[in-house]
């Protein structure tokens, strides 16, 4: 079976105080090749938790992901990650950073060079190959990670966030671009975001996570992803469908987050 | 007191006068007007002129306080009194009778200065001469040509017409003697009496500093190009700090050679943290200067000795620095390097060492400057050659010029070495700090 299986996932983590948390509790999901999911959720319903499973950077306590028919072990380049921020290598040039992945694999130098050079044209980096990341604005330096995440080739692409820490504009920039390269390039993308508008924006298919235990609680399939490609992503916020499910979204984590306050209040 | 306030004055004066001249020349721009947050460290720059006024004023008032050559002599200090004065003093002979006699005194820069001529006198008590070296006091033996003497009970009752009253005889049942000693104040200089009842002249000693407390700055520097040709103490001035420099080097180099792989086996693997962590953490805060006596016991005041203990006085610095360089690596930059695909051991080579890398020259900085601390103080301690050797056996000799000339050398070389470990720091690793 092709594609991404999530199955039964459950995660507890113990505290040093003899306590637990239940992170996520019995979570089922199917990815098809190419599709593209957001996570929603309020904070601390697990998304990274799931995104760092499905990594490979955490073995959860039951249940198992499935890529392609094999069970994941660990970390692997098929299953490359986008961090929100502070991820890149700050010793190495915007070109050895993107670089990273192939040189690992022992690739070739002129065939790495010419990966690089044709990602950096894609994300609008070319004149700031020879420079250091830190010379870099934040927008530049998650175009580096995208491009650096790409180089690799990797079957999946997980976001945590990666744009969160952006300002308005770069950031509706980013989502085309993102939006350009799923395209593009066809891959699997998971992408967790606070933003429901990015969410709706980006995702083909959209789930909302509930805290305590963290599970799945909606579902959507939304048209908006394929509406924004090469297209204006204002125009697509004013569909009048987006402003219903937008509201409809908010809602439901607005009445998420009441709960939690209120429990927190209880329990006090 | 004064010099304090001296150099007060001149911090205060220096900051208005170079205040006012700028208000003066200084284009108002933007830059001049931009207000910054009160007490932001980073938006106080270290004013040039103030650092260049502050080193002035070190050599001005070094210069002033001795006397220096350098300045012209307005700008000295009052030195020392050199030249002649007299004064009368009153004697009472044991009947009763008194006659006056003249002092005459003379203060001589150099060692063959001659007592000055004095006209006899007449009566019973004559005339007397003494002659003073600079920066000492001289006594009198003023009845040595009298008719009576302080054996018979003669007595000086007054100096300069001004009475006193001092007998040297009258003591109480401990011996001591009873009467306090009068100071008399006469031109250039103060009286007053030793215990055996003779005269104590004083000359007055100006504000300048005697050299053997601060020699003027010239004479560090004679002594420097004297010894920096002819040696001290059978080396050279630069087999001197040689042994020195060597020292630090070879002692840090197997501190770093030893602990840099120490402070990475802390950092990746709990077994060796818990068996390192409570010796480093134990011998870390033993200030090396602790050790010296030890190491001495151990290895005797050789080369080895002084080399194990600058490689004690590195190796938990170094250790320390690699251990939190390596635990300092941020966690998604360890899942990034995985992710794109990266093995154990291409982690370590490319992600986990370069991530160290400022804290290990952070390190290195700090190691290199306790080195030279140490160096300096064990060669204090013990040692045939080196700095901290040649300004210790001056010191005996009270050869103050050789104790500053060292203490000024030990200051250059060490300010040096942090300048070159921030230099090879802004070469080597320009990430440091933009994680
Ligand atoms: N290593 C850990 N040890 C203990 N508890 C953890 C650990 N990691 C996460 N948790 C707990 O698991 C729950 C889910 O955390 P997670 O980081 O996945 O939330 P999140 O949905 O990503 O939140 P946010 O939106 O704020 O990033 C939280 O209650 C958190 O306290
Ligand atoms: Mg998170």
């Amino acid at each position: 079976m092709t594609g991404l299986s999530i199955e039964n996932l459950s995660m507890r983590f113990d505290l040093p105080d003899g306590g637990h948390v239940q992170a996520l509790k019995d979570v089922s999901l199917h990815l098809k090749e190419g599709e593209l999911l957001s996570v929603l959720g309020p904070s601390g319903c697990g998304k990274t938790t799931l995104l760092n499973i499905v990594a490979g950077f955490l073995a959860p306590t039951e249940g198992q992901i499935v890529m392609n028919g094999h069970t994941v072990q660990g970390p692997d380049a098929e299953r490359g990650m986008v961090f929100q921020q502070g991820a890149l290598f700050e010793w190495m040039s915007v070109r050895e950073n993107v670089g990273f992945g192939p040189s690992m694999k022992g690739m070739p130098k002129l065939d790495k060079a010419e990966i690089v050079d044709h990602l950096l044209d894609i994300v609008g980096l070319q004149d700031f190959k020879e420079k250091a990341v830190y010379e870099l604005s934040g927008g530049m330096q998650q175009r580096v990670s995208l491009a650096r995440c790409l180089a690799n080739d990797p079957d999946v692409i997980l976001m945590d966030e990666p744009l969160g820490a952006l300002d308005a504009l770069t950031r509706e920039k980013m989502q085309s671009l993102v939006l350009k390269l799923w395209k593009e390039t066809g891959k699997t993308i998971i992408l967790i975001t606070h933003s429901v508008e990015e969410a709706l924006l980006l995702g083909e298919r959209l789930i909302v996570m509930a805290p305590r235990p963290g599970r799945i609680h909606k579902e959507y399939q939304l048209p908006f992803a394929d509406m924004g490609v090469g297209q204006d992503l204002r125009d697509v916020k004013k569909h009048p469908e987006f402003a219903e499910r937008r509201e409809e979204i908010l809602g439901m984590i607005w009445d998420m987050e009441e709960e939690i306050m209120g429990r927190t209040e209880a329990a006090q | 007191m004064i010099p304090f306030l001296l150099y007060a004055g001149i911090f205060i004066g220096a900051f208005y006068i170079v205040r006012f001249i700028h208000h003066r020349t200084a284009i108002q721009d933007y830059t001049s007007l931009k207000t910054v947050t009160f007490g932001d460290e980073s938006a106080v720059r270290s004013n040039r002129t103030a650092s260049i006024i502050s080193i002035v004023t070190i050599f001005f008032m070094w210069g002033t306080f001795t006397g220096s050559v350098l300045l012209p002599s307005f700008l000295h200090m009052p030195g020392p009194y050199v030249g002649d004065g007299q004064f009368e003093i009153t004697v009472q002979a044991p009947d009763g009778t008194t006659d006056d006699a003249t002092v005459f005194w003379r203060v001589s820069d150099t060692e063959d200065g001659v007592a000055p001529d004095a006209p006899e006198g007449d009566g019973a008590a004559l005339n007397d001469s003494v002659l003073i070296r600079k920066y000492r006091s001289g006594q009198l033996r003023w009845d040595k040509n009298d008719a009576t003497s302080r054996k018979d009970g003669a007595l000086i009752v007054a100096i300069n017409g001004q009475p006193v009253k001092f007998d040297h005889n009258r003591r109480d049942a401990n011996d001591n003697i009873i009467d306090t000693k009068p100071e008399v104040q006469v031109e250039n200089g103060t009286v007053t009496f030793t215990d055996k009842g003779a005269l104590s002249i004083s000359p007055s000693k100006g504000m300048q500093m005697e050299p053997i407390w601060l020699p003027p700055p010239e004479a560090v520097w004679y002594r420097f190009i004297e010894i920096a040709s002819d040696g001290y103490q059978g080396s050279t001035l630069l087999e001197h700090l040689g042994y020195s420099l060597f020292r630090v080097i070879v002692g840090f180099f197997f501190g770093a050679l030893v602990g840099i792989p120490l402070g990475y086996a802390m950092g990746l693997s709990d077994w060796f943290r818990g068996w390192f962590d409570p010796i480093v953490e134990f011998m870390r805060p033993v200030p090396p200067l602790a050790l010296i006596p030890l190491v001495i016991i151990w290895a005797g005041i050789g080369e080895v000795g002084k080399i194990i203990l600058l490689f004690l006085a590195a190796l938990w610095i170094m250790a320390i620095a690699a251990r939190s360089g390596v635990s300092g690596v941020s966690i998604s930059k360890v899942h990034a390097a995985y992710s794109l695909g990266a093995n154990k051991p291409q982690i370590m080579r490319h992600v986990i060492i370069p991530n160290s890398l400022p804290e290990i020259f952070t390190g290195a900085r700090v190691a290199m400057g306790v080195c030279w601390g140490t160096v300096v103080a064990a060669e204090l301690v013990a040692a045939s050659q080196g700095t901290g050797m040649m300004i210790m056996v001056a010191s005996k000799f009270q050869l103050t010029d050789i104790v500053i000339m060292g203490i000024i050398l030990i200051g250059i070389i060490g300010f040096g070495i942090d300048m070159l470990m921030r230099w090879a720091e802004r070469v080597l690793v320009p990430w440091k700090g933009k994680g």
